[in-house]
């Protein structure tokens, strides 16, 4: 489990915090989704913990271990994360890009043993990027780099996945197979804690909600709880409607044309 | 579905390679000798000025240049990888002008040729530590690109101060202090041949040791901080090692151009990608080039030498402008 307690953030030369005291819990067993608007801290959650911003106060535990007690290798063994963005400048074939994701359990030369082989095997064909294994990163469409992106998160291990809005490049098909993989993995016992901004796709498939508004959670619950048009409303400062999928149920946001607004 | 080809005999032709042009180093020259005779000559037999010939001139010459080579190929791998940059090279960081500024100012000074390399060295190490300092002052948080800034301000810096030194020096000095600048293994003697493979077992060993940390680091640094690395921390002694290399190769053969950036760019090529082998290749790649430019400085135009630095960089213009070709 990730908890984030009170955790407030504040980069340096910034006039307001990025995070002024965020609380949210991503348990084992859910998918647990990070909405909100541009610049509402959705990715700062994310930088924190991958130890790149300091936190001002309040803290964020591992499984009831503060972040700040395990080390750096430590952490990347129990939590894997995928970030936003991620530019190799030199390329590299997919199968040697996802065994990189073994390298927190590697020991001293840093070679790779059976379990580790094991792994990125397991993790390659969970996430569909078998057939693409001596291809190099280069040559892949957008959506292909982003479930071997996944893979190599899945080789890593641990109990945790964390991802920035994974499914950015990818199209309707490969975007329902990557949440529908994300929400088995939660079933498998996974904490799955996933930054997104596509709120209706989110609300089909997250356990758990976090609306963050300015830094600051605005709503949390079930997807029916946090999506009402009148929390969204002001959040988004925009005018929508919510109305329901007609195949699930699930609460689907439709933003309104401009009245004279612009 | 595009396979890349595995060269899996690449290792024996990189090595055979090397061995070749370090045959030819020592068999080519005013005196050529078959290989026969240079057999004959490192085995300890045959006259006495072929001995001399071969033993003390052109072998230590030939393996100095080979460790001049196989340093610049690591350091310039190691920078590549770590910025994230296929434009670094071992003397970005501010070693060639710092270097540059210490043998000037040796030079002015009419210290004898003995010092001139220490001064070289201390003046690259110098020079980095500055470029470091400026970095971190700007306080982005080891960001590669401020480093990069940085090593171009020391370098601008070093060029002003080697100008303000050479505009009123009398010209014998700066003769000299040009010709060291561009590079050269003529005065090579074994102990420099041993002090040079002391600092290339220590930097690329440590180089080697890190490799699997470069391959993450070259993923960016949150990706590396997701797997566990500290980037600023294992990119920073990724940098000293490599500087620390390249200070070394400078104090012995002054500056040697574009072989520390062509030639992890030809390693590439042949399909290799993960750093271990990389450093390896280049290291080997490395040192058979500088050996064949050094025999192409002596050879081409006797009895006059010409500059090695050129020479590499003659080499190297070519092999560079056929990556570019396929990079875009």
């Amino acid at each position: 489990m990730i908890r984030f307690e009170d955790v407030v953030v504040r980069y340096p030369r910034a006039d307001r915090d990025a995070l002024s005291g965020v609380g949210l819990e991503a348990p084992r067993g859910r998918v647990t989704v990070v909405v909100g608007p541009n610049g509402s801290g959705k990715s700062t959650l994310v930088r924190t913990l991958l130890g790149r911003v300091p936190l001002r106060s309040g803290r964020i535990l591992i499984d009831d271990t503060p972040l700040t007690d395990l080390d750096r290798a430590e952490l990347a063994r129990r939590v894997a994360i995928v970030t936003q963005r991620e530019e190799l400048a030199f390329p590299v074939t997919v199968d040697e890009y996802v065994a990189l994701g073994r390298f927190p359990h590697l020991g001293g030369w840093r070679a790779t043993g059976p379990i580790d082989r094991e792994a990125v095997s397991r993790a390659v064909l969970r996430a569909g990027v078998g057939h693409l294994g001596s291809r190099t990163i280069d040559t892949l469409s957008g959506g292909e780099w982003q479930r071997v992106r996944l893979a190599r998160a899945l080789a890593q291990g641990g109990e945790a996945l964390v991802l920035d809005e994974p499914t950015t490049f990818l199209d309707v098909a490969h975007e329902m197979a990557a949440f529908e993989l994300l929400h088995q993995l939660a079933r498998d016992d996974l904490a799955v804690l996933l930054v997104s901004h596509q709120l209706n796709l989110v609300a089909r498939f997250a356990d758990w909600m976090v609306l963050l508004h300015a830094g600051q959670v605005a709503a949390a619950g079930t997807p029916d709880e946090v999506m009402q048009a009148s929390v969204l409303e002001r959040v988004y400062d925009w005018p929508l409607v919510v109305t329901r999928d007609p195949a699930v149920g699930a609460p689907a946001l439709l933003p309104l044309r401009a009245k004279r607004r612009m | 579905m595009r396979h890349v080809p595995t060269l899996s005999f690449r290792w024996p032709l990189f090595a055979a390679a090397l061995l070749l042009a370090l045959l030819l180093g020592v068999a080519i020259g005013t005196i050529a000798l078959p290989p026969a005779e240079v057999w004959h000559a490192l085995m300890g037999r045959g006259d006495a000025t072929q001995l001399t010939v071969v033993r003390e001139l052109r072998l230590p010459r030939a393996i100095l240049a080979a460790l001049v080579g196989a340093g610049l190929g690591m350091s310039g791998a190691a920078l590549q990888g770590t910025m994230r940059n296929p434009l670094a090279e071992p003397y970005l960081l501010g070693v060639s002008g710092g270097a540059a500024v210490g043998a000037v100012v040796a030079v002015a000074l009419g210290v004898g040729v003995t010092l001139l390399p220490i001064a070289a060295f201390l003046g690259a190490i110098v020079a980095v530590v500055v470029a470091f300092f400026v970095a971190h002052a700007a306080g982005t948080r080891g960001d590669p690109r401020i480093l990069l800034m940085a090593g171009v301000v020391v370098g601008a810096f070093a060029n002003a101060a080697i100008m303000l030194v050479l505009g009123s020096a009398p010209s014998n000095i700066v003769r000299d202090a040009m010709w060291w600048m561009m590079g050269s293994v003529a005065a090579a003697t074994w102990s420099q041949v041993a002090w040079l493979l002391v600092y290339l077992v220590l930097g690329g060993g440590a180089l080697l040791a890190w490799a699997r940390q470069m391959d993450v680091l070259a993923l960016g640094e949150e990706t590396a901080a997701g797997l566990g690395v500290h980037p600023e921390r294992a990119a920073r002694r990724v940098y000293a090692a490599a500087s620390l290399l390249a200070a070394a190769t400078v104090a012995a053969a002054g500056l040697v151009g574009f072989v520390g950036l062509v030639v992890p760019h030809i390693v590439r090529g042949t399909g290799i990608r993960r750093h271990r082998p990389l450093l390896v290749g280049s290291a080997l790649i490395g040192a058979t080039l500088v050996v064949l430019a050094d025999l192409a400085a002596r050879v081409l135009r006797p009895p006059a030498e010409l500059p090695l630095g050129a020479v590499t960089a003659i080499v190297g213009v070519p092999f560079f402008l056929l990556r570019l070709r396929r990079l875009t």
